[in-house]
């Protein structure tokens, strides 16, 4: 391994900028003559527009312009859509409603967009905003999707009744009966994945401008795939073809699938800024980031799993009803569905799996793919049921797992997926190592002399990355392919820009995916630029969610340096006047097999271009090449995550004692920003486990809709993570590569929670555990005073166990 | 309008402001200073955070008109033009304290009046609980606690050999 | 925010007369509540006035059996002040548990009483070590002074401008945070005179801080945790939101009272 090769933990490249706040994020970009948005959005979670009346605001100082959803439909701009087609049951496709950039005619939550106010500063617009006129017919909401698709509720679509967008499911029921039918015993269980709220810290923003002379449009905007924004944008919105539209996604802080969508306030700033002919540029603040970037999670499920006596899991029976919100987003249909029931049969062997999913219309903010996208969900339901069947059954968690794991691979899945490769066992037996779990009781023992209940959770769990074959996901709804490009440019001096259609925001791609380019030619690294985010500069390219950067964006980006090799090795073989054949390539150097005659990378990339020693009909001169990797399989990263928590019986408050995280990637390009992905990933597991929930009151007002009570995890709540890795190489892609991204945020939910119910005696808890639920749980459970609890004689400095 | 007169990254700096101006739409808007984030609008997540008059403060939550004489440190004054990186800004690339970079500054900014206040050694425990008021949802804060650790003690033996010197 | 006049007087009797002339003016202190309020447009002050350029409102002092404390004086200054360390060390504790190292270089201690917020940690300091707070016109008793719910008996015009604490001879204050906004949702200060006996509880009670007379006569008969057990408050009168019911408050303050006491006579 090289310093700055396959493996290496490298510096990062992008770094120098943002430790000297010369990053240039959406909001650092100005244009000459730009003006500021600020939307007037509806108060009311269901309402009809009577009325918007702009006159008023219309005079207020520095307004350029007032805006809304009449006139943007009369101007033809189009809806914002969901990408991916689910069928129900019965055959019939998903109920997707208009999503109106600018509500007209009704408003369906809290934040909708009436209109925008169009003026020379920010202030201006927002004092202008407050003068526009909106009369609201107020309708009464649904706003719990629990009671969502029951009789007399309110409708929110007419395309959907009873609010329900798709009855979808998976599996074989008849066959899922049966095995629940042989069953010595059966654990159930009902569960709500809890509502999140992404809270990148760089808010949301767009940037448009649009040239009179050119008739094109430019946007500048926090994206995490701004050739899909574009497309999108151009083909189904209708705001400009598809070549007059520019998207560049610049420095972007942090996405988490929230930056995926197309929103409705980049579509309103591009109309915007081409009706005032000056640029639009649009910031949210984060009270606007809390209402209306998409939200994730918020399942409804039941669940229930047969085993034998032995503790061999049999079946899995799962119903979930999904929240999707007020609109459909990008993804959001296939979250709950093939992001979701694919992923139940966890890391085990599990012969029957039938799972139903609803989705459900409420009178809620969007909901889509947030950091893990469906498997987390997953997840928290298999590992779960795992772990309380192993209680029920008294057998100990880590054997019980053990005892049902995949152990041969390729395993078929009954729901669809086929996992490649991996090694459940070897991650678990590590995991438990660094975790000694063996000292575990003594642990336990002595947290109970402080008057504290310790208490272990595990987490063996499976996702699948690297989105994905395009014929399949074409096969199971998918609007798009699930490809990436990648284009090698090689310059006359031998340095090299790679255009990615990755985007990267903190995965640090301008760092590893030139690691790679170094492996491969033996360059500098240094001597590599990695080019990404601009539909001018990169062709095409799908961008960056469900860890499919290194799986799928760096493969193709092997494919490119193939094609680059293959072509510099004929121009090597023309200057070393060998056949093509004999030409051997390695650490940066072309050399004539048998022999010493050799020439360095530089002078081949130089020749290339001069093409003087070769004739230029028969040898194409340059040195670019272009791939598009399509995906043969998914690929299955894996591991295993260890909790120790300390609960404090008297407050409820839990503290993350110890984490362990061992995990299978396949082959790592640098450990540093893999571990970097891993404690992120836990970090917001745990912010799901422990303390951030979205709530809504029943007239739809969200509760949580700052920071001073959404809680985001801080420093302190958060524990020291120890992170190692076992490593199965990906066989589907050439580097063998599987993904790290989300596995941090899917695997850790239900360690938290299975080790706060170990420590407190109940399952009876839900997702926040905040001090006052776990608190809550013990009162109800009578467990704070039962057995083994202790109470602490503070005065006397002593401890007495109550018995 | 009201005129404020102050000290910015070691410039003076005069500008016509609007009251209701806050320190860090002078830093961004008027001296495109855009290293200095915006993140939330509560005062909570300390992507804003510079010095003032060399104490950490939220930029966010303080008006541009109070700052008359003030001397303004932001992130891009933190070390010399064109010279060496702060020992802290190192330390974060060093350990990998950034993934998206966007509440790095406020947090490095943070992490020197930590170590001004707090010492050269600084404890995991101590350094968690004095980050109380910036937030990150890329890093888990892990590397950041980690970064902190090391800046401090590389401004430690920086000053020891400026000292020497 | 809307817009607003600003004024920066240097004595406090222009800040007197500004205030008089301009009922709806709002004074500035730290501005770490004033500011994100206007910010996100919940309040509109037409005048702001910054008290920043007076002098003699900031500053510690210990004089006899007291411990005065100037207005302006900034939350991170009462924290590492060795006078209060020495003389109140709790206090310059609960200094350092005020919002975060920013807020504290900014926030400052006659803003927060003025300010009463219902989860702020100072008011239940006040009350719970008999402190004095005064003002341009006079001496109000931290009993009189909170009279609700961000309410106090300051008089239009009238301005914090020193807080005056007796030394306890044994105090301590517990706080359990509010996860998100990381202000107290229930903290408990026990203070111990000569005789009195003082337990104020902030965060819990829906017209703010407030002191418990059962306790306080519990704890005279003896000052230790155990004549606290099985004592707590009634739920019924207590703040009740998504971060804590009334009745999760109200055993809080058992727990933290008991906690506090263990605290105090640790020392």
């Amino acid at each position: 391994m090289s310093a700055t090769g396959i493996g290496a933990a490298v510096r990062r490249k992008e770094d120098q900028r943002f430790i000297t706040g010369k990053g240039h994020y959406t909001d650092d970009i100005n244009r000459p003559g730009q003006t500021y948005a600020y939307f007037v959005r509806s108060p009311h979670a269901h309402a009809t527009i009577k009325s918007v009346d702009s006159g008023a605001a219309s005079s207020m100082p520095g307004v350029v312009a007032v805006l809304n959803g009449a006139e943007l439909a009369a101007d033809k701009i189009g809806g914002l859509i969901c990408g991916w087609m689910i069928h129900s049951k019965d055959g019939s496709p998903m109920k997707a409603a208009p999503h109106p950039a600018l509500a007209n005619n009704k408003v369906c939550h809290v934040g909708d967009p009436v209109a925008v106010v169009i003026a020379e500063t920010l202030a201006q617009a927002r004092d202008a905003a407050e003068k526009v006129n909106v009369d609201y017919g107020v309708l009464p909401a649904v706003i719990d999707p629990a009671q969502a698709q029951r009789a007399g509720v309110p409708q929110i679509h007419e395309v959907a009744p009873n609010n329900t967008i798709y009855q979808w499911h998976l599996g074989d029921a008849a066959g899922t009966d049966a095995a629940f039918k042989s069953a010595a015993h059966v654990t159930k269980l009902d569960i709500v994945n809890n509502r999140l709220i992404p809270n990148a810290i760089e808010p949301r923003a767009a940037l448009a401008e649009y040239d009179a002379g050119n008739e094109t449009l430019t946007l500048w905007n926090t994206s995490q795939n701004p050739h899909v924004a574009r497309l999108v944008i151009s083909a189904f919105i209708g705001m400009a073809p598809e070549h007059k539209l520019r998207v560049i996604a610049p420095d972007v802080g942090g996405g988490f699938g929230s930056k995926i969508f197309i929103y409705p306030e980049e579509v309103v700033s591009l109309w915007a800024s081409r009706r005032v002919g000056r640029p639009v540029k649009w910031v949210s603040d984060r009270s606007e980031a809390f209402l209306v970037d998409a939200h994730g999670r918020d399942h409804v499920t039941h669940a229930e799993m047969a085993l034998d006596a032995a503790g061999k899991i049999l079946g899995m029976r799962v119903k979930t009803v999904a929240n999707l919100g007020a609109y459909m987003q990008v993804f959001s249909s296939a979250v709950p569905t093939y992001l979701y029931a694919t992923l139940l049969s966890g890391q085990y062997q599990i012969p029957q799996i039938y799972c139903e999913v609803d989705a459900v219309y409420t009178n809620t903010n969007s909901v889509d793919a947030y950091r893990g996208a469906g498997r987390p969900e997953a997840t928290f339901v298999v590992e779960r049921l795992v772990e309380v069947a192993a209680r029920e059954l008294d057998i100990d968690p880590a054997e019980m797992r053990r005892k049902n794991f995949v152990k041969t691979f390729p395993h078929q899945t009954p729901v669809i997926f086929a996992y490649d490769a991996g090694d459940y066992e070897a991650s678990l037996k590590k995991a438990l190592d660094i975790a000694d779990y063996k000292g575990f009781a003594k642990r336990k023992r002595e947290a109970a002399r402080q008057g504290k209940l310790r208490g272990i959770g595990f987490s063996t769990y499976i996702e699948a990355c690297g989105l994905a074959p395009s014929q399949a996901v074409g096969a199971l709804g998918g609007g798009v392919g699930q490809w990436e490009s990648c284009e090698v440019r090689v310059n006359p001096t031998g340095s090299i820009e790679v255009l990615t259609g990755s985007h990267a925001h903190g995965q640090g791609h301008e760092t590893t995916f030139a690691q790679v380019v170094a492996e491969r030619l033996g360059v500098p690294i240094e001597n590599v630029s990695i080019v990404h985010g601009d539909t001018d500069k990169v062709q095409f390219g799908m961008g960056t969610y469900g860890s499919r950067s290194g799986a799928v964006g760096m493969s193709a980006l092997v494919k490119a340096l193939d094609k680059v090799e293959a072509k510099a090795k004929k121009v090597a073989a023309h200057l070393l006047e060998a056949a093509e054949g004999d030409i051997e390539f390695k650490d940066g150097n072309f050399s004539v097999a048998g022999t010493d005659k050799s020439v360095p990378w530089g002078g081949v990339a130089l020749n290339a271009y001069i093409a003087h020693k070769f004739n230029g009909q028969e040898l194409e001169p340059g040195l670019k090449e272009t791939s598009f990797y399509d995906p043969t399989n998914f690929t299955f990263p894996a591991g295993c995550h260890i909790c120790e928590v300390e609960v404090d019986p008297e407050t409820g408050n839990t503290e993350i004692v110890g984490w362990t995280a061992v995990d299978d990637f396949g082959v790592v390009i640098n450990p540093m920003i893999v571990e970097g992905q891993i404690h992120g990933g836990v970090a917001q597991g745990i912010g799901q486990a422990l303390c951030e929930g979205a709530i809504y009151d029943r007239e739809g007002q969200l509760v949580t809709g700052s920071l001073m009570d959404y809680c985001m995890p801080r420093a302190d709540h958060l524990p020291a993570i120890k992170v190692d890795t076992t490593m199965t190489k990906c066989p589907s892609n050439p580097l063998g590569i599987k993904g790290c991204g989300e596995a941090g945020a899917i695997a850790s939910p239900p360690a938290v929670i299975n080790a706060i119910t170990n420590a407190i005696g109940t399952e009876d808890i839900a997702m926040p555990a905040t001090p006052q639920a776990v608190w809550a749980a013990l009162q109800k459970s009578g467990r704070s005073l039962a057995r083994g609890v202790i109470q602490r004689d503070t005065e006397k400095k002593n401890v007495q166990l109550y018995l | 309008m009201a005129t404020v007169s102050l000290t910015v990254n070691g410039k003076s700096v005069t500008a016509d402001v609007d009251p209701r101006t806050l320190l860090v739409q002078l830093l961004r808007e008027n001296l495109r200073l855009t290293g200095t984030h915006v993140g939330c609008d509560t005062s909570q997540c300390g992507a804003c955070v510079v010095h003032v008059n060399g104490e950490a403060v939220k930029s966010c939550t303080v008006l541009a008109v109070q700052l008359d004489g003030a001397d303004v440190l932001s992130i891009e004054g933190l070390a010399p033009a064109n010279g060496p990186l702060h020992p802290m800004q190192e330390a974060f690339r060093e350990n990998h304290g950034l993934q998206c970079g966007y509440c790095t500054p406020g947090m490095i900014m943070t992490a020197v009046d930590m170590v001004r206040r707090k010492g050269h050694e600084l404890d995991d425990r101590t350094i968690r609980e004095e980050l109380e008021g910036n937030i990150c949802r890329c890093t888990g804060y892990h590397n950041i606690v980690k970064s902190i650790a090391a800046g401090a003690r590389a401004m430690a033996s920086g000053a020891a050999s400026k000292a020497a010197e | 925010m809307y817009s607003f006049t600003f004024e920066r007087p240097q004595t406090l009797r222009q800040a007197v007369n500004l205030l008089t002339k301009n009922a709806d003016a709002k004074l500035l202190a730290g501005g770490h509540t004033l500011l994100p309020t206007m910010k996100l447009r919940l309040a509109s002050p037409p005048m702001l006035i910054d008290m920043s350029g007076i002098e003699g409102l900031t500053g510690i002092e210990l004089s006899g059996r007291a411990l005065t404390i100037g207005a302006m004086t900034h939350h991170n200054e009462v924290h590492i002040s060795p006078v209060v360390q020495q003389s109140i060390p709790v206090l310059a504790k609960l200094a350092g548990m005020i919002g975060d190292p920013a807020v504290r270089h900014k926030g400052t201690i006659g803003g927060s009483l003025a300010n009463n917020d219902p989860n702020a940690d100072y008011p239940a300091a006040c009350l719970a070590l008999g402190a004095t707070i005064i003002t341009n016109k006079r001496r109000i008793a931290a009993d009189d002074f909170f009279t609700g719910m961000f309410s106090t008996a300051l008089e239009p015009a009238e301005i914090v401008t020193k807080v005056s604490f007796p030394i306890p001879k044994k105090a301590a204050y517990q706080k359990f945070r509010n996860q998100a906004s990381r202000y107290a949702l229930v903290g408990v200060f026990v203070g111990k005179r000569s005789s009195e006996i003082r337990v104020a509880v902030t965060g819990a009670g829906a017209n703010g801080v407030f002191r418990v007379p059962a306790f306080e006569e519990a704890l005279k008969k003896r000052f230790s945790p155990k004549s606290l057990e099985g004592l707590s408050v009634p739920a019924e009168g207590l703040n009740s939101d998504i971060h804590g019911s009334a009745e999760y408050r109200a055993h809080l303050v058992g727990v933290l009272a008991r906690r506090a006491v263990a605290e105090a006579t640790e020392k």
